[in-house]
């Protein structure tokens, strides 16, 4: 697989999941979530309000670390 | 000592502070100007960033948005929009940008589509989200000053405005960095103190991330009660397709946004620009995850204080709801005459609280010592200041950049572009000033403007200007038109404090519709450029440039 390639996989991975937790599980599925309890709170709430920010720091934390190691072999 | 002169020397001190980091970082070459030299370590350049894009919006206002305007879930579009977005910046934009290695971003849009109608339009665009930005930070500037310090509007105003244009027009980007850098902390750090004395006070846990559920919890018994709606449930301030679409135009706004942007440009080379956008992130979200908490404590504290009280014994046990009243900014109106508080929803409330007051009412609210406030008060200030410091270097760089030398006078040699560009920021600084004294009655919004102007212009044009080869001029031109022309149109039709028509597209809020105009956009560029001829060999050969990490330019001699 080319460099390029690769960087595309990687790149519309993590926006798969940038996708499916800031909108699927922070506003889609809300409202069923907040049925469980997570911290005292609602779960969906808290994923609304904090757990879908914690998701994208990682995310930019993937990104840098794998393409990074990307440069140096290719 | 009094709460005015405490706020004073928190205030100097730090005004001080800024001012000995610009001395030391000035600057002689444009390249230092614009780009601080390229030589920021990502860590600091992540600070910067983050002080940047933290504007006295999110610091002041953010938190009173998701509690008071939003009323609780709601309020997630600022959370998730102003974080979600850098997901997309740092892996759709940072790393290509960097690599390009040029100054501002509408060099970049001119020289991928090599069209210099394109920079142009670009760079008027830049300036006007810039300066909208900027009339929103002064109003922030301008309550800090008048409720803390006592000082008329027009005072606080220019004092903040000379400071900026001093440091600005000094150190160019080197001087704002570093500056920005010392702002962060300030502003970090008068965040969070209250936060984890009240989170502490209330629960026992000092983690106002980890104890705002239960209070939130708490809160939603309490709002039944007033008929307010549960404060955890999703979709009872906006409907679930409004959210998706604020929530979208606020991401695609975030990373559209210039003065965002080009602090890539400042990394040392394509790694660093990487590591940016993550330190970026990463101190932002101490911010945005502290703002839910922020929220909730201060609304819940604020209905035990007031609700269902007479108010002569608010006032004598809560003083602060006093000033407040003075600023008009609190208002109590006793419809039913019996001197007690009805804080509830429908015509037989009484009180309304504006959203800006929360975050700096919320040590008071919770009766913490004065050295606190004052400590909150320095701290909205450096959150508007880096935020104005970093607009008008857009401002300056677009102006003497793209405009004078890009358009009028390509020979201009470095010097003459410095003194052009340190001539702008000063004249931005005037613009921005009188804005801040005498501001636009729409000024929310026009920061919606800025957003969906920045989704439906520059994040389409660049993101396919990288990724899609086949995008031509034609396109990329026809795709921003459309995409600026309909976004336009459209809030200007339906904003409440402009034409305000009913929403008529499928009642879309237009704080929402960039999201349409980014597609649209997105849509005509593909279809047009499909159409027309092929991009010239040399606009392929810069994308493919682009694409290859390697030999980013080096940084440039100081």
């Amino acid at each position: 697989m080319s460099r390029w390639r690769k960087t595309l996989v990687l790149t519309f991975s993590l926006l798969a999941v940038w996708f499916l937790v800031g909108f699927g599980l922070a506003i889609f599925l809300a409202p069923w979530l907040n049925q469980y309890t997570f911290l005292g709170g609602p779960l969906g709430f808290w994923i609304a309000q904090n757990g879908a920010i914690y998701v994208f720091v990682v995310l930019i934390l993937i990104y840098c670390v794998v393409m990074n190691r990307l440069d140096e072999t290719s | 000592m009094s709460q005015t002169a405490l706020t004073a020397i928190f205030v100097l001190a730090t005004f001080a502070l800024y001012i000995a980091i610009a001395v030391w970082s000035r600057v002689k070459t444009t390249s230092g100007f614009y780009v601080a030299g390229r030589g920021v370590p990502a860590i600091f350049n992540g600070m910067a960033t983050a002080a940047d894009w933290m504007s006295a919006a999110s610091f002041l206002s953010m938190a009173g948005l998701i509690a008071m305007a939003r009323n609780g879930f709601d309020g997630a579009i600022y959370l998730l929009g102003w974080t979600g977005g850098y997901v997309l910046l740092a892996l759709l934009l940072a790393p290509y940008l960097r690599k390009f290695g040029k100054f501002t971003v509408p060099e970049f849009i001119g020289d991928r589509y090599q069209s210099d109608f394109a920079r142009l339009v670009a760079a008027v665009a830049a300036i006007f989200v810039s300066f909208t930005y900027v009339a929103g930070q002064m109003r922030g500037v301008g309550i800090a000053f008048t409720r803390f310090l006592e000082v008329d509007i027009t005072v606080g105003v220019l004092v903040g405005m000379g400071i900026v244009a001093f440091y600005a027009t000094l150190g160019g980007m080197k001087g704002i960095t570093y500056t920005q850098v010392a702002q962060y902390v300030v502003l970090i750090a008068a965040y969070l103190f209250p936060a984890i004395a009240i989170a502490h006070f209330l629960t026992g846990n000092p983690i106002p991330q980890m104890s705002f559920p239960e209070i939130a919890g708490r809160l939603d018994l309490i709002q039944q009660d007033l008929g307010f709606g549960l404060y955890t449930e999703p979709f009872n301030n906006l409907s679930r397709m409004n959210v998706v679409l604020i929530t979208m135009a606020l991401m695609c706004g975030t990373a559209g946004l210039p003065h965002v942007i080009i602090r890539f440009y400042t990394a040392k080379d394509v790694k660093g620009a990487r590591w940016t956008g993550f330190w970026a992130l990463f101190f932002i979200a101490i911010l945005y995850t502290t703002a839910p908490a922020i929220a909730v404590f201060s609304k819940y504290n604020l209905i035990n204080t007031v609700s269902q009280k007479p108010y002569v014994q608010v006032v004598e046990e809560a003083p602060w709801f006093k000033t407040w009243q003075d600023t008009q900014l609190l208002v109590w109106d006793d419809k039913d005459g019996d001197g007690i508080i009805d804080y509830r929803s429908g015509d037989e409330n009484e009180l309304q609280i504006d959203n800006d007051i929360l975050v700096l009412a919320n040590p008071e609210i919770a009766g913490l010592p004065g050295w606190l406030i004052a400590f909150v008060v320095a701290g909205g200030l450096a959150a508007a200041l880096s935020t104005a410091s970093g607009l008008l270097l857009v401002i300056a760089s677009s102006v003497s950049h793209d405009i004078y030398k890009g358009h009028f006078n390509p020979q201009a040699g470095d010097q003459q572009e410095l003194k052009v560009a340190r001539v702008a920021i000063l004249g931005a600084v005037l613009v921005a000033g009188y804005l801040g004294i005498n501001p636009p009655g729409f000024v929310g919004e026009v920061v919606a403007f800025a957003f969906g102007l920045a989704a439906a212009s520059f994040f389409p044009a660049i993101v396919l200007g990288i990724f899609d080869k086949r995008t031509n001029t034609q396109g990329a031109v026809a795709g921003m038109v459309i995409g600026l022309l309909f976004t336009t149109v459209y809030i200007v039709t339906t904003a409440p404090k402009l034409l305000g028509w009913d929403p008529w597209l499928f009642g879309i809020d237009p704080q929402g519709i960039g999201t349409i105009g980014m597609l649209l956009n997105a849509t005509v560029t593909i279809i047009v450029s499909r159409l027309g001829p092929p991009p010239s060999e040399e606009m392929v050969r810069m994308v493919e440039a682009i694409r290859d990490p390697k030999n980013a330019a080096a940084p440039e001699a100081e």
